[in-house]
């Protein structure tokens, strides 16, 4: 296939992947703004923001972190390029681009997602439709990933495809960490005050993990366990450790399917193997906010590694 | 319903009978509840923006992709109708290809008086690069898409050659893929020829015209290279490229490798040995026609010239199209086949030749009348459409440059019914044809695409225009 596909189809699962997130988040952001008091649905807001690289440029322009403005902001405001509305018109042009690397299921799904999210996010969203629009980001975003699973050859777009999903998921998980990291930090003070439960809801809900989390652990809501099961669990999509697993498989298929190995398959090998080998005490004492730094960090590398390597560009 | 008063109506005949070849289709339409027939057709339209076969109009806002209105009255033609039609674009386009190749070597046409040689010296689209050469197999017009117009029972005319690059087949297939999902049963009652298998044939035909020594493989690589996202036809090149099952490639992602046009595949890069080419020759190499354009591939002409790939079609097939060589098209027929033409141009008058631009000026507001190096629709003049104002405006630029214009009679072009709200109501048709040109031969996909002005006694089909397009049967035998 052409590198410039891969690229394309990358980015289209990319940008698909971060705007289900993002709606991920803006739920539980919404969540935590109904039960909680102004000034904590503000900070929430802000987290909100900052998890998606967002708050410079809003602080820019409002004042305050009210949540409809804020949703608006991040959904459909013209002026901010990384609104949901212009990833999925990001998605859609990536695979309108690659139209022949996709199967018309596949490109039907993508092109109807962008038609219903273009037709809701036409007219501002109030506090009334937010949790309907949120709901349509997250259903179209499976309609995709559904006609893919069901439609495509397991080839090498194939895998394309389920990497740039999974670069993107495992950086999402990671920044909704890095910013909430220090709500899971153990602290004596905080350990069973109200507050922290809900933060702590909060973060498994910003990723779809609040029901998971209590039939895995079926005790209580704490701190380490939640690091531990949004690191490390490979029973959870969601966690790095599972969107690293399926990388790994993924570029295995594309090393067999190409008869050699490229240098980012050394780099993600190094990567796994520090998920795999480090318990979550571990990586507490060392620093969790350091851990998920270098993460960060890393799986830009790697990301990096691969265009490179299948010559995403000339 | 009464036909319109003076077009040959397809379905209608002047005793307001049905003709033979709609007997079919209208006995099933009768049949139907028009609410529901309107329905389909709403339903028609959201798949096709879900399809997203759309394309973009030069001039709107950059990027807005907009629908090709589909009618679904199809426009049926009998079984001996195209038997005669199929032969006459035989017939010319073998003589396009031999044209070409003479007008590209020896000129032939020229030295026995036939052709003005000024036509030729005068042309930007004839390509002082392709002299002396013969492209691989000696085919010039991989694909043509003959417009036909139709004035009688009887009557079929060529309006246009478009040996170049003729679009529009993905609306043929895709025109089909939707009436055989809205009316199944339709296909059950009326026997039409399938036009599915479009794309295999494109595909055997162009690996026909591979270069003697392909990959290795045995197989030729074929791709079709588009100019991108943006442009008017992008769903074509794709849509096409997906159905070939060849890659579709943009000037990025080709180079010179080792004397061949490769392509830059995420295993490294992989010569092509046929090359569809939705990219204008000016475009097409930056070292040989225009320095500035970002579509073509450094070196591709040399490439072109040492016989180490095929491009579909041959650089140069533009002249072809030129209106004022279209006007000597029954000359070129008689001269390549030694055959009289068997389809009929168009009249034309060449307003370069001062009597036929005397007439041309006297009788502007009947007549049609086109730049020479035109298409789409663009810069033309209908007079019968046209105001006062905007007669005179044209008459100044047919002064100023005769040369650079033709003129037609308007002529009074079939009509077949499209579903209007109110019921069945005759618009203009014309005919595109698709036709298949390599070594093993001339491939006719029965049918083509039917273009429709959709205004009421508009002459203007052109999708940019505001014109549709039906679905195209050819009856079975």
């Amino acid at each position: 296939m052409l590198g410039r596909s891969a690229n394309g189809i990358v980015w289209m699962t990319r940008y698909l992947e971060r705007a289900e997130n993002t709606a991920r988040l803006l739920e539980a952001g919404f969540r935590m703004a109904l039960t909680r008091g102004i000034n904590e649905a503000q900070a929430e807001w802000r987290s909100v923001l900052e998890t998606i690289g967002q708050d410079e440029a809003y602080s820019a322009r409002f004042d305050d972190y009210n949540g409809q403005q804020v949703c608006n902001f991040i959904l459909r405001d013209r002026d901010n390029p990384g609104s949901v509305l212009a990833m999925m018109e990001n998605a859609r042009a990536n695979a309108r681009g690659v139209r022949t690397a996709l199967t018309r299921a596949v490109w039907e799904a993508t092109n109807e997602s962008w038609m219903t999210l273009t037709r809701l996010l036409a007219r501002p969203v109030r506090e009334s439709n937010l949790g309907e629009v949120l709901v349509s980001v997250r259903r179209q975003a499976t309609l995709v990933r559904g006609a893919m699973d069901g439609t495509m050859l397991r080839n090498e777009i194939f895998n394309f495809a389920r990497i740039g999903c999974f670069l993107e998921r495992a950086d999402n998980t990671a920044r909704i960490l890095d910013v909430k990291y220090y709500v899971l930090l153990p602290s004596v003070a905080w350990v069973g005050s109200s507050l922290d439960n809900v933060q702590w809801e909060s973060v498994l809900r910003s990723v779809a993990g609040e029901r998971a989390y209590r039939w895995l652990n079926a005790g209580p809501i704490e701190p380490r366990g939640i690091a531990e099961f949004l690191i490390l669990d490979g029973r959870f999509p969601r966690s790095l450790a599972f969107c690293y697993a399926k990388l790994r498989s993924n570029m295995a298929c594309l090393a067999r399917e190409y008869g050699h190995e490229s240098p980012a398959h050394e780099l993600l090998r190094d990567a796994g193997a520090g998920l795999h080998q480090t318990g979550i005490d571990r990586i507490i004492e060392a620093g969790l906010h350091e851990f998920i730094g270098q993460f960060i960090k890393t799986n830009q590398r790697i990301a990096d590694a691969i265009a490179a390597d299948y010559r995403f560009v000339e | 319903m009464k036909p319109a008063s003076l077009s040959f109506d397809e379905m209608i005949d002047a005793d307001g009978s049905v003709r033979a070849a709609y007997r079919g289709f209208c006995g099933w339409f009768e049949e139907q509840d028009p609410r529901w027939l309107h329905r389909q057709c709403a339903e028609a339209e959201r798949f096709f923006r879900t399809t997203g076969i759309t394309f973009n109009v030069y001039g709107d806002d950059a990027g807005e992709e907009r629908l090709i209105p589909f009618d679904m009255i199809p426009r049926v033609i009998t079984a001996g109708e195209w038997r005669r039609v199929s032969r006459g674009i035989e017939q010319r386009v073998r003589a396009l290809n031999a044209f070409l190749h003479d007008i590209y070597h020896r000129q032939e046409i020229v030295r026995a008086g036939r052709l003005p040689e000024r036509l030729l010296r005068d042309n930007p689209a004839y390509l002082p690069e392709m002299a002396g050469f013969t492209p691989p197999g000696g085919v010039y017009t991989h694909i043509v898409g003959i417009d036909l117009v139709r004035t009688g029972p009887d009557e079929f005319m060529v309006l246009e050659d478009n040996a170049r690059t003729p679009s529009g087949v993905s609306y043929m297939l895709e025109n089909r893929e939707t009436m055989m999902a809205m009316f199944p049963e339709l296909f059950t009652r009326v026997a039409v020829r399938p036009v599915s298998d479009y794309p295999q044939r494109l595909a055997r035909s162009l690996a026909a015209c591979a270069p003697p020594d392909p990959s290795g493989s045995g197989r030729p690589v074929l791709a079709v290279l588009t100019p991108g996202l943006y442009n008017s036809a992008y769903f074509e090149h794709a849509f096409i490229a997906d159905q070939m099952g060849a890659e579709l490639v943009e000037g990025s992602d080709l180079r010179v490798v080792d004397g061949r046009i490769a392509m830059r595949t995420t295993c490294g890069y992989q010569p092509i040995d046929v090359l569809y080419r939705r990219v204008d020759d000016e475009f097409l190499d930056p070292l040989t026609f225009n320095p500035g354009s970002m579509l073509g591939v450094h070196g591709m002409m040399d490439v072109y010239r040492a016989g180490r790939i095929t491009l579909a079609n041959a650089p140069g097939t533009g002249i072809a199209d030129d209106k004022a060589i279209y006007s000597f098209m029954p000359e070129i027929v008689e001269f390549y086949t030694g055959e009289k033409p068997l389809l009929a141009n168009v009249p034309t008058w060449r307003c370069a030749e001062p009597e036929a631009l005397a007439y041309v000026l006297d009788h502007l507001k009947e007549l049609v009348v086109k730049e020479v190096h035109g298409s789409g629709g663009y810069g033309m003049l209908v007079g019968p459409a046209s105001s006062r104002a905007e007669l005179k405006a044209f008459e100044a630029k047919l002064r100023a440059r005769p040369e650079n214009y033709i003129a037609q009679p308007t002529l009074a072009l079939s009509t077949v019914p499209i579903l209007a709200r109110s019921g069945l109501a005759p618009r203009h048709v014309d005919l595109r044809p698709f036709v298949l040109v390599s070594p093993g031969g001339i491939d006719i996909t029965p049918g083509g695409l039917t273009r429709v002005a959709l205004k009421k006694g508009s002459l203007i089909v052109n999708s940019s225009q505001g014109g549709g397009t039906k679905d195209s049967w050819v009856l079975e035998e």
